[in-house]
């Protein structure tokens, strides 16, 4: 009996250490959030979203072209890595499935997903920055885009994984050929999949910083092409968080509450609609 | 025949243009790599193998040496590691065997939304939130419980590795307790009911079933966290406080990989300064690659049952 109760009291402390640990995982998210979204909504007012930064020191202005910046060049990353990142992805599912390039090129991705970012920012100073002799967004959307990609083709991979083969069959017999039946048949059954799989690598690059530092860099000015340094709201971030004006600090918090925001937006947007695909 | 004829080459086309993307992936890993080789020639030829050992960095003499930064990203890893991974393990288990039902849900949620937060989110707040209660109140305390430990001495700035390996636990932690938890779901049903069966407690079935049956995958979470760490670059350069001295204390600031990199790229003004720079990127993405190809392979071999 002494041996059970003991067991019993074992289990009991296990479980509650586990608990504690769980229970800590959530008063630090509650934490974080609410020092972002308290300390965020100080700063973020009308001229936030409207006007452009002050000089150093001086109070007032906004964020305006480092919220435009960021949308941009999410925007041109997004355009860049979605067409590579699905077509790579449908020969991984349909041709490499068994292959043992299928594998290779899998197992590269997948270290790749995880690489760190801010060597992908060294990379694209190397092959464009310095060969074009200035920062620019261009340089910015390319190191995002890179760190897109292989999140983009392995889900892409898994999500034409799930559509069931007799699709396929059904399609072949009816003699269509495979280049019609991929955007026509499957494209279009695993499109809210490959379409989460997109947003959680949108939702990846938003909050990216490291790889922007020294491809876009920033500037305080509106800008008139991709073609030249381009404001963003991570670095501007960084910057006016390391700056010792309060001013500026709080904005940092404010560009810190939108960048969160979008990203959890994001991130509980896909779990729904996953959630809702496997309830089916 | 025409059509037929069109239709094989329309597919030998589309096979062919999807298999050069595909291989577009490798081609690009492999032009990070070289790139990044060709640019740190110029040091390598310099400083050779000593760059590794050399605890120099002074870009007015041109002497660099990336042993200080290697052993500040290795340091501060392996503490986030420590602090990281036995809680991780916890929560996966409460997430995926130990809650009741209606709590596993929103805690799964949380877990996560807090991996999803981007990690500069995580330095400022740390920057601005704990480091003040790290110098005010945990280091003083450290200090005056452990001071004689060489590790908890000197001025308590609130910035240096001990706040740095803080920061990286937090941000990984909710990052290996999710493939934790998978891995822990992953273990048959049948398994754990028939042990329980047998009359075992909740822990003992975590103890005898799931661990040994998920092993392999678990190291492999913890591989991929590891990864994760040691490519961190903005919840560090916040708070590791960038100076280029090695010490035993964890209050003294200190350098990772990341972290100078993110600091001084902009401002290296000679070549030799910048490729130097750019051989420490390399070195970083070598041991990241090294690290995160374990994983991989142990996550796979995981996920393909057994796991014995």
């Amino acid at each position: 009996m002494i041996r059970r109760q003991r067991r019993i009291l074992v289990n009991r402390i296990i479980l509650g250490l586990s608990g504690a640990a769980a229970t800590l995982g959530l008063v630090m998210l509650t934490w974080i959030l609410g020092d972002v979204a308290l300390r965020g909504l100080q700063a973020v007012n009308w001229t936030f979203f409207t006007e452009l930064p002050t000089p150093p020191g001086m109070e007032g202005g906004g964020l305006a072209n480092a919220i435009v910046g960021t949308l941009l060049m999410t925007v041109a990353a997004t355009c860049m890595s979605v067409p590579f990142g699905v077509l790579a992805g449908t020969w991984l599912s349909e041709f490499g499935r068994d292959s043992k390039l299928g594998g290779v090129i899998r197992y590269f991705s997948d270290i790749m997903v995880s690489a760190p970012s801010i060597v992908i920012g060294v990379f694209v100073y190397v092959v464009m920055v310095r060969p074009m002799g200035h920062f620019s967004g261009w340089a910015g959307a390319v190191s995002l885009a890179i760190i897109m990609l292989p999140v983009v083709s392995r889900t892409t991979e898994e999500m034409l994984k799930l559509v069931p083969h007799e699709l396929r069959e059904a399609a072949l017999a009816l003699g269509a050929p495979y280049w019609k039946i991929m955007p026509q048949v499957i494209y279009k059954a695993a499109a809210a999949g490959m379409a989460t799989g997109i947003m959680l690598a949108v939702a990846r690059v938003a909050g990216e910083t490291a790889p922007l530092l020294f491809t876009a860099m920033n500037s305080p000015y509106w800008m008139e092409s991709m073609n030249e340094p381009m404001a963003n709201l991570t670095v501007a971030l960084f910057n006016y968080a390391m700056s010792p004006y309060d001013d500026w600090q709080t904005k940092a918090w404010g560009a810190a509450f939108l960048i969160t925001m979008a990203v959890l937006f994001a991130t509980i947007l896909t779990r729904l609609i996953l959630h809702k695909r496997s309830s089916h | 025949m025409k059509t037929a004829h069109n239709k094989k080459w329309g597919d030998v086309i589309f096979r062919g243009i999807t298999l050069a993307f595909a291989l577009g992936i490798l081609a690009l890993f492999a032009a990070i790599v070289g790139n990044l080789w060709h640019e740190s020639l110029p040091s390598i030829h310099k400083f050779g193998f000593s760059f590794l050992t050399s605890d120099a960095w002074n870009p007015v003499k041109d002497d660099f040496g990336a042993y200080i930064a290697i052993v500040g990203t290795l340091v501060s890893t392996l503490l986030a590691m420590l602090i990281a991974v036995p809680i991780s393990i916890g929560v996966a288990l409460f997430l995926a065997e130990l809650a009741p039902e209606w709590m596993k849900a929103p805690f799964g949620t949380a877990i996560e939304l807090l991996a999803a937060i981007p990690s500069i989110v995580y330095g400022m707040w740390r920057l601005f939130v704990l480091a003040p209660l790290m110098s005010d109140h945990v280091q003083p305390w450290l200090a005056e419980h452990f001071g004689f430990l060489p590790f908890f001495t000197g001025p308590a700035m609130g910035i240096g590795m001990l706040t740095a390996g803080l920061v990286l636990a937090l941000m990984i932690l909710p990052f290996i307790a999710s493939v934790t938890r998978d891995v822990f779901l992953m273990v048959p049903q049948n398994l754990k009911e028939a042990a329980y069966g047998m009359g075992c407690t909740t822990w003992e079935v975590v103890r005898d079933i799931m661990i040994p049956y998920g092993k392999k995958g678990i190291a492999g979470a913890v591989f991929l966290g590891m990864g994760r760490a040691l490519g961190e670059t903005m919840a560090i350069t916040f708070v590791i406080g960038n100076a280029y001295h090695l010490s035993w204390s964890l209050f003294a600031p200190g350098t990772s990989i990341a972290s100078a990199l993110a600091n001084e790229f902009t401002e290296a003004d000679s070549d030799i300064y910048l490729s130097s720079l750019v051989e420490l990127g390399l070195v970083l993405f070598l041991i990241t690659f090294i690290v995160l190809g374990i994983a991989q392979l142990w996550l796979k071999r995981g996920n393909q049952g057994g796991g014995r």
